[in-house]
């Protein structure tokens, strides 16, 4: 991975593979500290699956929900000084987190979340997204259900409409960077 | 700045193109399903599903669907789409970019002769 935002997309396909119905994605700067979280309320994971995820090499093919995404997740952050967590439960959803720390060497760039969330929104417009983007005390929110009610029936998934979205991604996201990315 | 204004006159059209589909048969559309697990995002899917999405908005091609699987199996060969044209067999593309996914639209999706160089066996 050489982005952020691709780990994003690949994490919360595991959502997307959960049947998770809404999912949250927060990215959250302050104070020298990126945290990124996937929130979701799919079907969660047991106590005994939840501890083996981030070791690449106890899930099989067959029953594997996650396989490498968590671990390459987990290293990225810890190789900058930050750290990672990931909370289940079944029936309720999972939450996976992990922390950066900014101005460290090895943090990859977030690189490009607008494509990121059309890319999700495209392939799973069934499901509920919802982008928290803050940095500092700027702060964008992003629904798809607020656009799915503005489109009034209209497929959010229409090529015409997620190149809107990505735009309209790109400049609040640049909006909130002011001038920096991230 | 994208405004609301933008979002409504895209729904004004688009209402309008759905209407002129009311009725047509979706199970003759062509599929183009990308590969998005954790190996095809890392070797570049993410780029390429945007590249076919934004070539077939431009084209304005309405009988056309993207959409995304998990692993297709051979991870060194990604990022690897699968074009499915409704009455032939189901073509598979290997290590492709955004540049050859445009291509492929109008190769194959658009003129219907797959891009035999991207085609897998031929890598």
């Amino acid at each position: 991975m050489r982005e952020l935002s691709l780990n994003i997309l690949d994490i919360a396909q595991n959502s997307v593979k959960a049947e998770a119905s809404k999912v949250e994605i927060g990215i959250l700067a302050e104070n020298n500290l990126l945290t990124i979280y996937v929130s979701d309320n799919g079907k969660g994971m047991t106590k005994e699956f939840l501890a083996s995820v981030t070791d690449p090499f106890t899930t099989t093919r067959t029953t594997r929900k996650v396989g490498m995404g968590i671990p390459l997740f987990k290293m990225a952050a810890e190789s900058t000084g930050g750290s990672f967590s990931i909370e289940s439960e079944v029936g309720k959803g999972t939450k996976t987190t992990a922390s950066f720390v900014i101005d460290s060497i090895d943090r990859m760039p977030l690189g490009n979340v607008a494509e990121t969330l059309t890319s999700l929104i495209m392939t799973s417009p069934q499901i509920d997204f919802k982008l928290i983007y803050r940095v500092d005390d700027r702060e964008f929110i992003f629904d798809t259900a607020e656009f799915k009610t503005l489109l009034e029936g209209i497929p959010i998934e229409s090529a015409e409409i997620i190149n809107y979205l990505k735009e309209y991604l790109d400049d609040n996201i640049k909006i909130v960077n002011g001038g920096m990315d991230l | 700045m994208k405004t609301l204004a933008d979002l409504n006159a895209i729904k004004e059209r688009m209402r309008a193109q759905i209407n002129n589909r009311a009725g047509v048969d979706d199970s003759k559309d062509i599929r183009v399903v990308v590969g998005m697990a954790t190996c095809g995002i890392a070797a570049g899917a993410r780029p390429v599903l945007n590249a076919f999405l934004e070539e077939v908005s431009k084209r304005n091609l309405t009988n056309v669907k993207v959409t995304q699987a998990g692993c297709l199996g051979m991870c060194k060969l990604e990022p690897m789409v699968e074009v499915f044209v409704p009455g032939k067999e189901k073509v598979t593309y290997v290590k492709l970019t955004a540049d050859a996914a445009k291509q492929i639209v109008a190769e194959h999706i658009v003129n219907g002769n797959p891009v035999l160089k991207y085609v897998i066996g031929n890598e």
